[in-house]
């Protein structure tokens, strides 16, 4: 912006260059997003009878929307949007309630120990999941856990096919843990002490004083959280071999194997990303405020 | 119930380093007691131990007799006011003013009873639904304060509460908290650095320096008569001057005095005191307000200097001499003869000793003058 903005002292043609560079980088963005738009609305032939020209990323000639009546009627691809549709709200939603609080603990309350495990905080930050993604199998493998058997609650042996074992391992987040920590210490402790003062609880200050306070980051965490909880592939194609708490990406998969046209891959990934798309537009605004205001590079 | 406070041998330490060291003092029901000293004196962590934000090291900290170092915050039923006003931005003003209430589970309609009073005492009424950020400085200021009468506690704190507004609204609002407090008639300690606060709103003043107290006790006293060099120096606007004695002699119960600088031909300054100014090692000064020293012609006085600096105030103006034997430009109130005064004019200094001061080498007052 701070380029633009000084405009009046460039000239008209560094101004022009400038906003071309800036359209081509938004193409190489956008491209492969109308690719797969105009094909989930294209027949094989037609996808292939535009793909060495620009018709491949605009929806000319003969459109369709079989493939979406095709994956909307073979597979469970509704089945896996409710499972991703659960794993990721209730993942979120817990982790906004177990991930801010544990932040507040960290950056406002005193006790002993806080500065070693904020340290070990951005320990964890750095520990790539692919790396705890075998060992924590084999413990959630032989976790006792619930399950429902004709109609009934019992216990189980393992975690293993189940919707809670999506969801559990990721409510602790470190990174959200550290979002919410960064947020919360720029948030003058004068607050807390006046609430204290009050006659505030910590769990009361948490409550009328921070998180009213918080709202941005609060959105970030969730769009971010959201965003990889949508995502999520390794871990359940380790832990989830059945279908019925099968997510969408591994669907996506199983459902990309038993068929030859593109078309149909292409309205399943369409129907995949819109939710996330939407929810992007929606809390853009709050997204933004937040990568600024926390200081973190988004 | 305005409530009496009374610290006994407060310590405080962080990290090995003492910040509050052995502070005791007590303030009675109503009064209005100022904690004045340079930044990181220890007032505003004193002020906060009271509050219950700080532990106490060590020491006992009474409400009306009762220890309390122990009570959290809200059980010490304090009312706060801090710097930065500490106003909950997402709440409007009705709301932060009654969020101890709220806390407190008081019914609704008695609630909003309670913040309307409060607000009304503050002419705060037609601001009962805006937001923090709405508000002016001294608005926020007001709001602050709207928030520690609504539960009518037992003290009021205060944490350098107009420091953050401009002089002609800190003067305002000085005269505000001070008819509140004529009002409301609440314990009140004050925490400031500006000792013009601490002056005109104090009943008693306690003034600190470096975790210790170096003297308590009412404006006027403490302007007149100082325990202290450093006191004498820290209350007061232009400061006191301090002159460099270069020798004392006692003659029949009285104190001959002869300045660093002082023309051979001039008398000795004599003063009424037998206490020996000269024990211990170091300097004796003489110290002198302003108001008390007047300029002459340089041939045949005391001292002799050029003027360095004239501030002219519009009541008063003063001249801030070069002298031999001060330890910083001595301020003279000017009467008459203020507008004949120029930078670069080489004058005498002339003072009554009557109105002298004089402290020991280790800066305690040895000599004031009589009232």
């Amino acid at each position: 912006m701070s380029v633009l903005s000084t405009g009046r002292h460039q000239s008209v043609s560094l101004r022009f260059a400038l906003y071309a560079l800036m359209l081509l980088l938004a193409l190489v963005f956008v491209f492969p997003f109308l690719f797969m738009l105009t094909a989930s609305f294209r027949t094989n032939e037609q996808i292939f009878a535009h793909s060495g020209s620009i018709g491949a990323f605009v929806p000319t000639g003969e459109l369709t929307t079989a493939n979406y009546a095709y994956v909307l009627g073979n597979g469970n691809i509704l089945h896996f949007f409710l499972n991703s549709v659960i794993i990721t709200t209730l993942t979120v939603g817990l982790g906004l309630i177990v991930n801010s609080l544990a932040a507040f603990s960290l950056a406002r309350l005193q006790w002993r120990g806080r500065e070693a495990v904020a340290s070990l905080l951005v320990v964890l930050l750095v520990i790539p999941f692919e790396a705890i993604s075998v060992p924590l199998m084999l413990l959630v493998a032989h976790l006792p856990g619930l399950g429902f058997e004709a109609g009934r609650l019992v216990l189980t042996r393992s975690w293993l096919n189940t919707l809670y074992v999506q969801i559990l391992p990721f409510v602790a987040n470190a990174f959200s843990i550290y979002l919410f920590y960064q947020f919360f210490r720029s948030i003058p402790k004068d607050f807390d002490e006046a609430a204290y003062i009050d006659g505030a609880t910590p769990l009361q200050v948490y409550r009328h004083v921070i998180v009213p306070s918080s709202k941005p980051v609060f959105a970030t965490v969730s769009i971010l959280q959201g965003l990889a909880m949508w995502n999520q592939y390794l871990w359940p194609v380790i832990t989830v071999p059945g279908e019925s708490a099968r997510p969408l990406m591994v669907g996506m998969q199983q459902f990309f194997g038993h068929t030859t046209e593109w078309g149909n891959v292409m309205a399943y990934a369409t129907i995949i990303t819109v939710p996330v798309l939407a929810a992007f537009v929606i809390f853009q605004r709050w997204f933004v405020r937040s990568v600024i205001g926390s200081g973190v590079k988004g | 119930m305005p409530a009496s406070l009374e610290l006994r041998d407060i310590h405080k330490e962080y990290g090995g380093r003492q910040i509050i060291k052995g502070v005791s003092l007590t303030v009675a029901p109503s009064e209005f007691l100022v904690l004045v000293g340079p930044s990181g004196c220890g007032k505003s962590t004193l002020l906060r131990m009271i509050a219950g934000l700080e532990e106490i090291s060590s020491g006992d900290l009474l409400f009306d007799g009762e220890r309390v170092n122990d009570w959290d915050p809200a059980r010490r039923r304090i009312g706060m006011v801090f710097q930065s006003y500490a106003l909950y931005p997402h709440m409007t003003v009705a709301e932060n003013v009654g969020f101890s209430l709220k806390l407190a589970k008081m019914p609704r309609a008695e609630r909003q009873q309670r913040v309307d009073d409060a607000l009304r005492t503050l002419q705060l009424e037609e601001l009962h639904d805006n937001k923090p950020s709405q508000l002016s400085g001294g608005q926020r200021q007001r709001v602050a304060i709207g928030r520690a009468i609504v539960r009518n506690p037992n003290a009021f704190l205060f944490d350098e509460p107009l420091s953050n507004l401009d002089a002609s609204l800190r003067i305002q609002m000085r005269m505000e908290i001070s008819r509140l407090h004529q009002r409301l008639r609440n314990t009140v300690v004050y925490v400031t650095h500006d000792q013009v606060e601490a002056m005109t709103l104090a009943d008693r003043i306690v003034v600190l320096e470096g975790g210790v107290i170096r003297q308590i006790g009412a404006p006027l006293d403490l302007y007149e008569r100082p325990a202290n060099r450093f006191v004498a120096g820290f209350i007061g606007t232009p400061t006191m001057a301090f002159l460099q004695v270069a020798r004392c002699e006692e003659t029949s119960g009285r104190l001959a005095v002869k300045l660093v600088g002082q023309d051979e031909h001039t008398p000795l300054l004599e003063l009424d005191t037998v206490a020996s100014a000269t024990r211990g090692e170091g300097p004796v000064t003489l110290g002198i307000r302003p108001e008390h020293c007047r300029l002459t012609a340089p041939d045949g006085a005391m001292l002799a200097g050029t003027v360095a600096m004239v501030e002219r105030l519009g009541a008063d103006t003063f001249a801030f001499l070069d002298l031999p034997g001060a330890e910083d430009t001595v301020a003279v109130r000017l009467g008459e003869d203020a507008s004949r005064i120029a930078v670069g004019d080489r004058v005498g200094l002339q003072f009554d000793a009557e109105k002298a001061h004089l402290f020991d080498a280790g800066g305690i007052a040895v000599r004031s003058p009589a009232r």
